[in-house]
């Protein structure tokens, strides 16, 4: 009887193996890859190490005053001292605690969002939370000082300015989506005229429209301030926006969905606001996130017609005779700021899009 | 008796009656009070203004412009600096764009990686932040004149703008303008006979070759049929300043690059969707029937991507065109700095003003839409 000698299976040749074998499938493939990684990793290490060199090792954490910025590393001193400015602008010292205090308060209302199974609760959550806010952060009743919209500035500006602008353009722009796919011809006509002519000029051209030529509109005697027309002259603007993207979901629901409300009973406003918007926002969320994202970014512009928001805080601080020449600082923080509110935006389009997503096929 | 408001047809007609009423009821309503406050103000109305003597002055114009000219002189000039920033910065972002979307799709992991991170990083900044900055803090750094930065002792960078050769515009010049311009019209022509050729028979022609080929030596013997007399106009240090060739202004050279580098984050995403949407089915197809890989990259893959990718793309021309007018928190003279800003600080008449401004934007817009329109119509899939 034969014997027969088991033999090991061989491990696959080191060449198919661990890391030598991505880095050659990811890295070395050909010459041209080849090529392509010399060229990044030049690319890298010409920008990051300076950059990390600049900003960390040689940079100037601690101290209180301009002295304590020496050699030619980053000047984070500058930063810290004038937090407050880029944080709050002119807010009182005294009563910033009510910013703080909305803050907290808008990520408990964001928190308890999971215990509400229901649309009303939530919108009925959100409502509340910005007539609080708002009496928080403005003042003038229940014995809280008042403080006057000059004094807003900084991030503090710059969140209101968003939140406001993405608040009251949303239901604007559902409006306006629906008047577009209306069979009403005056109603589709007129809603079409507003969103292209909106979307076919530039952001700045509107905010100076509702900075010069608002005020000619009111009676006399009413005067709006410069703040509320900025949010204005945004909230006319990102409308045109939303309501394409809320659009573009209502086009995509089938013609059946609306066959089957109608088969069920339901009169418009039902058929709408339980059927087909719904299903559209549904669709809609990733291009609406990407608005969102835009109407962030695009606060800065209230800079132009003389507001301190984020942005504006840069050259204000900067122009400090104790702080002359600080600006790359200010600028990179600044920049710090806005990406991480829009990346963070982003990533959470993402999880939406997958939680949202139905497509069972 | 209210029962004919059961009936939809009615009920549609209500509504849009009280819709407009409304509409033009909010109109008379704003109307009146601009015409009163008008008139309790003082301000004067009507386009008589452009007529005035503007009495400011303009550095970076594309035509010759002296304060004493009037404003509608300012409005063109406004307009045309619009217009080039915009072309440029379309140039170039498309190109930057097309690179960096082709390499977010590369084999090799460190350039996807690198790719990745360039759009993540700046498309979330805000593009009125990257125009400051590049302004205010990279070109600002940069030394004065008497140092400036220099490549091959022609082109120069400094804190007043970025000075290069520019060809003088004698019979050499002309001559190869011409001849480039003729070959380009010759290969719109040779294309299409080329491919009309390859329908009926098959043969294939080498078209893009043969372009190249032409591009290379058309130029090369008008320049010899043009006197071989090819004159360039060089930057120089005279006193503090350079004077000749052509110099590109900091506002100009700031909100190019942050146009270009902010949108090519978009058109990188255009481009890649567009590439990625073609099904895998359709590249293996093309292999299996025989293509070459020059020939499915032609023939099947780029016909397909290039219909998903051009209408993004041509949005994101439109909004270099409305974010150049970000320009006014630069002072680069495009037409809201010099005519929403200046003119009317001077004049005062926001209506007209800020009307002519929106609608310059609007034109523009309607006559790309146009044109993208038609291009999608021309592009569609042609089904039996």
């Amino acid at each position: 009887m034969a014997v027969y000698k088991k033999i090991e299976s061989k491990s696959a040749p080191s060449s198919s193996l661990g890391v030598m074998h991505w880095m050659r499938e990811n890295l070395f493939s050909s010459p041209l890859n080849v090529a392509l990684t010399v060229l990044g990793i030049a690319l890298i290490l010409w920008v990051i190490p300076p950059f990390v060199k600049w900003a960390i090792i040689d940079g100037h954490f601690k101290g209180t005053t301009r002295a304590d910025c020496v050699g030619d590393g980053a000047c984070w001193v500058f930063i810290k001292m004038k937090l407050s400015m880029y944080m709050y602008g002119f807010y009182p010292a005294a009563e910033r605690w009510r910013v703080n205090l909305a803050y907290v308060l808008f990520i408990t209302v964001v928190l308890s969002f999971k215990y509400f199974k229901h649309a009303l609760p939530k919108i009925i959550v959100t409502v509340s939370y910005f007539i609080v806010a708002y009496i928080l952060i403005r003042g003038g009743i229940f014995g809280l000082e008042g403080v006057f919209y000059n004094k807003w500035g900084g991030l503090l500006l710059t969140i209101v300015v968003s939140v406001a602008g993405i608040a009251f353009s949303f239901p604007l722009g559902v409006l306006f989506a629906f008047g577009r796919s209306s069979d009403l011809p005056l109603i589709k006509s007129l809603s079409v005229t507003y969103i292209e002519l909106i979307r076919s000029v530039p952001l700045i051209t509107v905010l100076f429209m509702s900075a010069v030529i608002l005020p000619l509109f009111l009676p006399e005697g009413v005067t709006f301030d410069k703040l509320l027309r900025a949010v204005v002259g945004l909230i006319i603007f990102e409308s045109a926006y939303i309501s394409e993207a809320i659009r573009g979901g209502i086009q995509s629901i089938s013609k059946g969905q609306y066959e089957a409300a109608d088969a069920v009973g339901l009169s418009y406003w039902q058929k709408t606001l339980l059927v087909i918007l719904p299903q559209a926002l549904k669709v809609a969320i990733p291009n609406l996130v990407g608005i969102f994202i835009s109407v962030v970014q695009n606060t800065t512009l209230v800079m132009i017609i003389g507001l301190f928001d984020l942005l504006a805080m840069v050259q204000l601080t900067s122009s400090d005779s104790h702080w002359l020449g600080f600006e790359t600082e200010g600028y990179v923080f600044v920049t710090i700021v806005f990406w991480v509110f829009c990346y963070l935006m982003s990533i959470y389009s993402d999880k939406l899009e997958k939680r949202f997503n139905t497509n069972l096929r | 008796m209210l029962a004919f408001l059961r009936d939809r047809k009615i009920r549609g007609y209500l509504f849009q009656l009280i819709t407009v009423t409304i509409v033009v009821a909010f109109m008379w309503y704003i109307g009146t009070n601009t015409s009163h406050n008008i008139a309790q103000r003082g301000i004067r109305t009507g386009f008589g203004f452009l007529n005035g003597t503007a009495g400011f002055g303009i550095d970076d114009s594309p035509i010759p412009y002296t304060p004493g000219d009037t404003y509608s002189r300012v409005f063109l000039v406004g307009l045309l600096n619009t217009l080039i920033v915009t072309f440029v910065s379309m140039i170039l972002a498309t190109i930057l764009g097309l690179i960096i979307g082709i390499l977010r799709l590369s084999k090799n992991w460190l350039i996807r990686k690198i790719s990745l991170t360039y759009i993540e990083i700046f498309r979330n900044i805000p593009i009125l932040l990257q125009i400051l900055f590049w302004y205010n803090v990279v070109l600002r750094s940069l030394p004065a004149p008497r140092n400036s930065m220099s490549f091959l002792g022609k082109i120069f960078l400094n804190n007043r703008g970025f000075y290069v050769p520019e060809p003088a515009m004698d019979s050499t010049t002309i001559y190869i303008i011409i001849a480039v311009f003729l070959v380009l019209i010759f290969a719109f022509f040779m294309n299409k006979w080329a491919n009309r050729r390859q329908e009926l028979t098959g043969e294939e022609f080498p078209v893009l070759l043969t372009i190249i080929g032409l591009l290379i030596v058309a130029p090369i013997i008008a320049y010899f049929v043009g006197g071989a007399n090819f004159n360039f106009s060089n930057p120089h240090l005279v006193g503090f300043g350079f004077q000749g060739g052509k110099h590109y202004y900091p506002e100009f050279v700031a909100l190019t690059l942050a146009l270009t580098i902010y949108t090519a984050t978009f058109i990188a995403e255009a481009v890649r969707s567009g590439i990625e949407a073609v099904k895998i089915g359709q590249k293996e197809a093309a292999a299996s029937i025989g293509l070459s890989g020059y020939q499915s990259l032609k023939l099947v893959i780029l016909p397909q991507a290039i219909r998903i990718a051009i209408p993004p793309t041509i949005n994101q021309y439109l909004n270099i065109l409305k974010n150049s007018s970000l320009a006014t928190a630069i002072g680069y003279p495009e037409i809201v700095t010099v005519f929403a800003g200046t003119t009317l600080n001077q004049v005062g008449q926001a209506i007209e003003i800020i009307s002519i401004t929106m609608l310059v934007y609007l034109v523009i817009s309607l006559v790309v839409s146009a044109l993208l329109n038609w291009l999608n119509f021309k592009m569609k899939i042609k089904e039996r």
